[in-house]
């Protein structure tokens, strides 16, 4: 059972990397606006998995199961782009 | 051998006992929704034989004069929706699955049994939706609904028979996720992962990949219908989009489908082959993590698909080489069978005959996957006769015949009765000789250039078709006929004990067919799967049940 | 036939037994809803890597002051499920309304937030195919920008509503009594995460593309 404690310091901390979040993108911070901004939602990501969803405490079925989908997805974005990151480095013009 | 409560000689009152339409279509039986499933998947594989049929008759014609090319493309279309999403994707998953699974764990249902019945409203929804889009004038676009032409082009049925596939992919979306957690969760004391049928093992691998791939198929027929309907979209180079990005999302599902589509079969191809040479599978890891193999990296090789559509060639080389990989845990299986085989006290009965045929069309069929597989090669072969041989050899002379297989094997258990076993005979080598007289030819037709797709050749070709579609005469005859005996058996046919095979496995345990739970009492296992040895000595002990 | 708990579905032995296929039955769904929701994402990343420019002016038309606070709102939410979680399972049936009732209030405020955007970007002509007008170049890749902004926020907002629909009518047989386990307020609560989930990939990658 996971105390209110818990529970308020997650939130405190979600809050926290939103104001991050809209902070870092008023900064210009070139190509790394984007990776930045990502590892902050997958912090809050994390945060709301392990505390609110319970999978900190909850058996490794559980957890392999909530990790498969994102893996998955990254699947699907990374072998994609590589079509279209790499076309360029053909003759072929890019899209 | 489990140590069980053997349930003695025949249940008078079993799953089949109740006759009103109501008990059949609220039904939340895992058994009866199985049936129900089969009931429909004949329907539409016999639309799409049909379909078939017309094709092969017409190519009878190098100037193919029976057919307007416009007709043709809708029935290669129709054939190809049909027999992928409303056949062979369900056909062993949520027949004989949805049949066996729970048995085979020893548990009374399967985790969410009216979602089980959704999964089949849904199904039947899509169903008449692609039917629908027939009947008012069909679709001309292919089965794999390439854009610009789909979303531009083609006429508005394109939307009808989408939206089908759409409503048909979540009902097999709840089949697998029923699947998975039935799996983890419901099996009997003692039933280890490692004691469960590879059966199991081969289901739990498609339905992963029902669960995470069918997602994907369902955005993307959404995004070609929104710009059909709405001209706005990603995959019109008009509106700034790529109609190669609908190509990777739509093969990064209709990959990962083809194995959706074999693995059922390999699985079944396991349990035939271990209990008609009374052995003990060999390998059985093996075979086992070779099935979550081919589910994983099966998700890694979609571009294979799209290696001449201007896809960046390193990418090609990429998805080249991971084809190479996934064909090695097919093989793994095919070994491991052929080993199981050697040695082994071989009988000949129907299931067998289906069992060995599968062995030796799917290694075809897997082999010149490879072929494909290799860049340069596919530049040769693609888009011809070659692929449609080669796929054919996996879809039908492996997943159908598994089906077939499959199908006999577990007749006894389903209805309660025996099949006729030397119709079945007939019909097994019938079938082998059709579907090879179709579909070898075919092999020749793309090496020597036939594009697929086409409704008129060169008359040059004309030899290599009329053999084709003779085998496709004799092919059907081979399909007629257990359609025939096997409803006929339903009603007149001995009728068959609990263990007609003398197999292992929880669902040989239960009368012939089974009560509504299955299960008198939960089983408790505590022995390896496939222990022919000691089976075959209780049945020496205990003749009075045979 | 052994002995079962009068709450627990037929085809299992055991509570404990359900409890764990209904949870993990959540997560394998909620594994689809990635992959869903994916599909869009997949169609965002190849259109934000060939149009980067295209897609910052676009994004640079929606407003953080709705979607920084928007964003706040289903965080709040999502506190306010776990907490009802927490008191369905020490069975504190007041607290369980009060923080169901709460979820679901601030599920609300987000769709109105939602719906006052949505009117806004339709006065500003930015909703594409119904009087889109775009000033400056590449308007057909800015119209493709707010194709995806629309489809990923209005099914995201599909989602809520019917987060809200379940939360609610939990929420009121909870009131009556009706509630006899805390596996349904445990199972939406999965769901109504996820949904919050989405959306804080849905805000940095739609309103802060690029720097302000």
């Amino acid at each position: 059972m996971t105390s209110p404690r818990t529970y308020i310091s997650t939130f405190i901390a979600l809050m926290a990397l939103l104001a991050a979040t809209v902070g870092a993108a008023y900064i210009d911070l070139g190509q790394l606006n984007l990776p930045i901004a990502m590892v902050i939602s997958i912090a809050k990501t994390l945060l709301i998995v392990l505390f609110f969803m319970h999978v900190r405490h909850s058996s490794r079925v559980t957890w392999i199961f909530a990790a498969a989908g994102f893996f998955w997805l990254l699947i699907l974005l990374c072998l994609a782009m590589a079509d279209y990151a790499t076309r360029p480095w053909t003759s072929v013009p890019p899209f | 051998m489990s140590s069980v409560q053997e349930t003695s000689g025949l249940a008078a009152e079993s799953y089949l006992t109740e006759h009103t339409v109501g008990s059949w279509l609220l039904t939340t039986d895992h058994k009866r929704i199985a049936i129900l499933y089969l009931v429909s998947i004949v329907f539409f594989f016999a639309i799409a034989a049909v379909a078939a049929a017309m094709m092969r008759v017409s190519l009878l014609w190098p100037d193919g004069r029976l057919v307007l090319p416009e007709t043709y493309n809708k029935l290669f279309t129709i054939h190809g929706v049909l027999m992928v999403w409303f056949f062979l994707i369900p056909s062993i998953p949520a027949v004989l699955g949805n049949f066996v699974i729970p048995m085979m764990i020893g548990a009374r249902d399967v985790a969410f049994p009216k979602l089980n019945l959704l999964s089949w409203y849904l199904f039947m929804l899509g169903g008449a939706f692609v039917v629908y889009s027939v009947i008012v004038g069909g679709v001309d676009t292919g089965w794999t609904f390439y854009t610009p032409y789909s979303t531009t082009f083609a006429n508005p049925n394109v939307i009808t028979m989408v939206a089908g596939v759409f409503v048909a992919g979540f009902g097999s979306i709840l089949t697998g996720l029923n699947f998975i957690v039935t799996i983890h969760k419901m099996r009997a004391p003692g039933m280890t992962w490692f004691r469960l049928p590879l059966f199991i093992w081969s289901l739990y691998s498609t339905s992963l990949i029902l669960v995470l791939a069918t997602p994907v198929l369902a955005i993307t027929l959404l995004a070609i219908s929104v710009e059909r309907i709405w001209g706005l979209g990603i995959f019109d180079p008009n509106l700034g989009g790529d109609p190669v990005l609908f190509q990777h999302m739509f093969w990064f599902y209709s990959h990962p489908a083809v194995y959706i589509m074999i693995l059922p079969g390999m699985g079944v191809v396991s349990e035939l082959i271990t209990c008609f040479s009374r052995k003990k599978i060999f390998g059985y890891y093996f075979i086992a993590f070779s099935s979550v193999a081919i589910a994983v990296v099966g998700f890694l090789v979609w571009g294979h698909h799209m290696f001449v559509s201007s896809q960046s060639m390193y990418a090609g080389m990429v998805f080249s080489i991971l084809s190479f990989i996934v064909a090695v845990p097919s093989a793994i299986k095919v070994f491991n069978w052929t080993a199981t085989l050697y040695k082994g006290s071989i009988t000949f009965e129907t299931p067998m005959l289906y069992a060995l045929a599968f062995i030796g069309l799917f290694t075809i069929g897997g082999l010149t996957g490879l072929f494909l597989a290799a860049m340069a090669v596919d530049v040769q072969l693609h888009d011809t006769y070659f692929v449609i041989a080669h796929f054919h050899y996996i879809m039908v002379g492996g997943m159908v015949t598994g089906f077939m297989g499959g199908l006999h094997y577990w007749w006894p258990k389903i209805s309660g009765r025996m099949y006729p076993e030397l119709l079945g005979r007939i019909a097994a080598v019938v079938t082998f000789v059709g579907f090879n007289l179709t579909f070898f030819p075919l092999f020749v037709l793309g090496y020597l250039g036939q594009p697929r797709r086409y409704h008129s050749y060169p008359p040059e070709f004309h030899i290599f078709h009329v053999l084709s579609t003779a085998g496709a005469s004799i092919l059907g005859i081979g399909y007629l006929m257990p359609l025939i005996y096997l409803v006929w058996s339903a009603r007149y046919g001995e009728r068959a004990p609990a263990n007609p095979w003398g197999a292992t496995g929880l669902e040989w345990r239960t009368p012939s067919p089974p009560p509504r739970d299955n299960f008198e009492e939960t089983p408790l296992v505590t022995d390896d799967p496939y222990d022919y040895s000691a089976i075959e000595a209780e049945l020496i002990d205990q003749t009075g049940l045979r | 036939m052994p002995e079962v708990h009068p709450g627990t579905a037929h085809q299992f032995e055991t509570a404990e037994q359900q409890r764990d296929a209904d949870i993990i039955g959540m997560w394998t769904f909620l594994a689809t809803e990635v992959m869903f929701f994916g599909g869009l994402i997949m169609c965002y990343t190849f259109a934000r890597f060939t149009y980067p420019q295209a897609f910052q002016a676009a994004s640079h038309r929606l407003y953080v002051i709705y979607g920084g606070p928007n964003t706040a709102i289903l965080l709040c939410s999502s506190f306010t499920m776990a907490l009802a979680v927490r008191a369905a399972q020490m069975g504190q049936r007041k607290s369980l309304v009060t923080c169901l009732a709460l979820t679901v209030l601030f599920g609300l405020a987000f769709l109105t937030v939602k719906g006052f955007e949505y009117h806004t970007d339709f006065v500003e002509h930015l909703v594409p195919r119904w009087d889109f007008k775009w000033q400056g170049a590449e308007a057909r890749h800015a119209e493709l920008f707010f194709w995806l902004y629309f489809t990923l926020t209005g099914l995201h907002a599909v989602h809520v509503t019917i987060g809200i629909v379940v939360l609610a009518t939990l929420a009121i047989m909870a009131w009556r009594g009706r509630l006899s386990s805390d596996l349904p307020i445990e199972i939406s609560g999965l769901y109504w995460h996820f949904v919050d989930i989405v959306w804080v990939f849905l805000f940095p990658l739609l309103y802060l593309v690029g720097h302000r």
